[in-house]
């Protein structure tokens, strides 16, 4: 006997009363309120993330007045958008990842009530090892990319895609429970939010 | 006598880590008398209780949430064969390799055997419940692999010899002076100028942890959520030391207990807004991962699902127990519970302390081995409010100490109140002779043997000195 037919025969055995589950009540608010930007920038302001409303063609510009140095764009970036310091990640190696000021992306979708950015490695993300190891991670938001509320940001996201849930900059609360930023991703999260 | 081998077992004894040395009482006994611990876990807990009651405050919805949290939880356990199959097909066609194991020691041999199959003495661990539940990192020192801790308190707990005592912040117990001289005492070439600053004591962590992340080829996970319909894995954290882990290594092994399933990828936006307000008090937590199998070029290219019954079979069996298993390991029953504040999770002897652990340790083990947890509440029912997926934890408590085995002494004694409350005359008689124990004196020394032992963990009440019915005739 297999040890999948022993744990399922298990559970099957442990389910010999036949429970039925009723119906899930979804009575929560769902997916389709109006998103608020100010919500958004509120919320990410409180996690110690960083906001600057940008026009596309600000972005470079932005990015080169804070960081000196390389600054990693996934292949899929707009051009317009990179800084005269961007290195296109064509499969470069860790150490040269992390070596890196700072990394610019854009981003799938936003959630507002939670102050959550979530990447989903399309090629103007890139792969997720780039958002990781450097230290200051620039994300360029559209206001169209932005939901209300987790229902909304689910029912957009593709799951077979890998996913990056970012909500603020690295972060612990494992000394007396207090949240200190800064661990082990990176430590800086600008986001930058197109007017459009 | 043939033994049915699909009958629901308990998780064996001799391995991992549900069930302690001493009973409760003995070892909250000490805990009670280390009056830093109390200190550290009050302030600790105070902390984070007003900071998920305020994020939760935030939500209209929080109770139609907790609603489908709890409906969601009980059609995954009565459909959860189906589930783990359907679970299977969907990784295995996303590229990645599914496991099952029976208990602790077979998961400990499948991960130890496709650690071995890489090549590594060496893995990277990103905070896993069911992995300090079954022992796998002893079990991987014993076959010669080391096995990093990178979750800071579990690197705190680990570097300081120490065992975790809460499921959110195993270092819960110490303070940041404590962690600072564990960090000079334990961690390689740290800064001898090293401060207790939280931040400062962060930055070490990165230091000392971010060339072993860069060259460490396998990586051990668990899971919050599994997704039966698409396959999907999710571990959130807050560090990034998860996503070190589930992004960087070549090879990613994630052993997940079979409860944690989840229907659908919309359940997600349920179970998305439940935990990290019950359990840090954010919004949502710095980072949650999401993956699917293998995606060509971007992270692991080898993944392991090692799904792991461990007793959770023996749980399902009771139908008035099983609910247990709904518990996303969020922590907010310890987090409210006035015995984990101030006995400390050492003294639940398990993995699982707090209000939780009281009632999924004692049932994963079998009764027997852990008699006493059930016994370790006051039943005051914060913890069932508490609880983001609404579990009935009192109930299960009481239901619990029902199935506990009660010594001898104790049976005999409720046999005998029993007959004596079933005759009014007799019982008057025993009022009668509770005055005159507290005239003889034992008022705050507990009953005489044999009886001590009942108040041995209790204080005995004080007999008033006129019964109701004293009263109630000289009226």
């Amino acid at each position: 006997m297999s040890s999948k037919d022993l744990i399922l025969g298990r559970v099957r055995a442990a389910l010999r009363d036949a429970p039925v589950a009723p119906p899930v009540p979804r009575e929560y608010r769902p997916a389709g309120r109006p998103a608020s930007l100010d919500v958004l920038v509120d919320r990410l302001l409180d996690y110690k993330a960083e906001v600057h409303r940008v026009r596309q063609d600000e972005i470079a510009t932005t990015v080169a007045g804070l960081v000196d140095g390389a600054v990693i764009v996934p292949p899929g970036l707009p051009r317009a958008w990179r800084p005269a310091a961007a290195v296109p990640d064509d499969g470069l190696a860790p150490d040269r990842i992390a070596a890196a000021a700072a990394v610019l992306t854009a981003a799938a979708v936003a959630v507002a009530e939670t102050g959550t950015i979530v990447l989903d490695a399309a090629p103007d993300q890139g792969r997720r090892i780039i958002t990781l190891l450097p230290d200051v991670h620039f994300c360029v938001l559209r206001p169209a990319q932005v939901v209300a509320a987790v229902p909304d940001a689910v029912a957009r996201l593709d799951p077979r895609r890998p996913l990056t849930w970012i909500s603020g900059p690295s972060a612990t609360s494992d000394i007396e429970l207090n949240r200190v930023e800064g661990v082990h991703g990176p430590r800086h999260l600008h986001v930058l939010l197109l007017d459009e | 006598m043939t033994t049915f081998l699909g009958m629901p077992a308990t998780a064996p004894r001799g391995v991992g880590n549900l069930r302690g040395e001493q009973t409760f009482p003995a070892a909250a006994h000490d805990a009670l008398a280390d009056s830093q611990l109390r200190r550290n876990l009050r302030h600790a807990t105070t902390t984070i209780r007003g900071k998920s009651g305020k994020v939760i405050a935030e939500l209209p919805d929080w109770q139609p949430l907790r609603d489908a949290g709890s409906a969601i939880k009980t059609d995954v356990l009565a459909r959860l064969p189906e589930l783990l199959e359907q679970l299977e097909e969907r990784v295995t066609a996303a590229g990645g390799v599914v496991h099952w194991a029976a208990d602790a020691n077979e998961a400990n041999a499948i991960v130890t055997r496709l650690v071995r199959e890489t090549g590594s003495d060496r893995v990277i661990k990103v905070k896993s419940m069911a992995t300090q539940e079954i022992g796998l990192n002893e079990a991987l020192e014993e076959a010669g692999i080391a096995a990093v801790e990178t979750d800071l308190a579990e690197l705190i707990v680990q570097l300081g010899h120490d065992k975790p005592s809460h499921i959110l912040v195993p270092a819960i117990h110490r303070n940041r002076a404590e962690i600072r001289e564990i960090f000079l005492r334990e961690m390689p070439g740290v800064d001898p100028a090293l401060t207790d600053d939280p931040p400062v004591l962060a930055a070490a962590a990165r230091r000392y942890l971010r060339e072993t992340f860069l060259s460490t080829t396998v990586a051990i996970s668990g899971a919050n959520f599994a997704i039966a319909d698409t396959g999907t894995l999710a571990v959130v954290e807050s560090e990034g030391n998860g996503r070190m882990c589930l992004t960087l290594p070549d090879t990613l092994i994630t052993v997940m207990g079979i409860e944690k399933v989840l229907p659908t990828w919309q359940d997600l936006e349920v179970f998305l807004q439940l935990l990290p307000r019950a359990s840090t008090g954010e919004r949502m937590n710095p980072y949650t991962t999401m993956w699917t199998g293998v995606t060509p070029g971007d992270g692991p290219q080898n993944f392991h699902l090692v799904l792991l019954d461990n007793g959770r079979s023996a749980v399902l069996s009771d139908p008035a127990g099983r609910s247990a298993l709904h518990c996303i390991r969020c922590s907010a029953c310890l987090n409210v519970c006035p015995v984990y504040e101030r006995a400390g999770g050492h003294a639940y002897g398990s993995v699982y302390p707090g209000p939780i652990g009281a009632v999924l340790s004692p049932q994963l083990t079998g009764i027997a081995d852990n008699a006493s947890l059930p016994y370790a509440s006051s039943l005051c029912g914060a913890c069932f409010d508490a609880c983001p997926v609404k579990i009935d934890i009192p109930s299960l408590l009481v239901h619990l100490r029902n199935e506990a085995p009660h010594p001898r002494g104790e049976r005999a004694a409720m046999a005998a109140a029993a007959r004596i409350m079933d005759r009014p005359r007799v019982y008057a008689a025993a009022q009668r002779a509770a005055k005159l124990a507290r005239i003889a004196g034992r008022r705050g020394r507990g009953l005489p043997p044999p009886l001590s032992g009942w108040t041995a963990g209790r204080d005995l009440p004080e007999f008033p000195e006129q019964t109701f019915r004293d009263w109630w005739a000289s009226r």
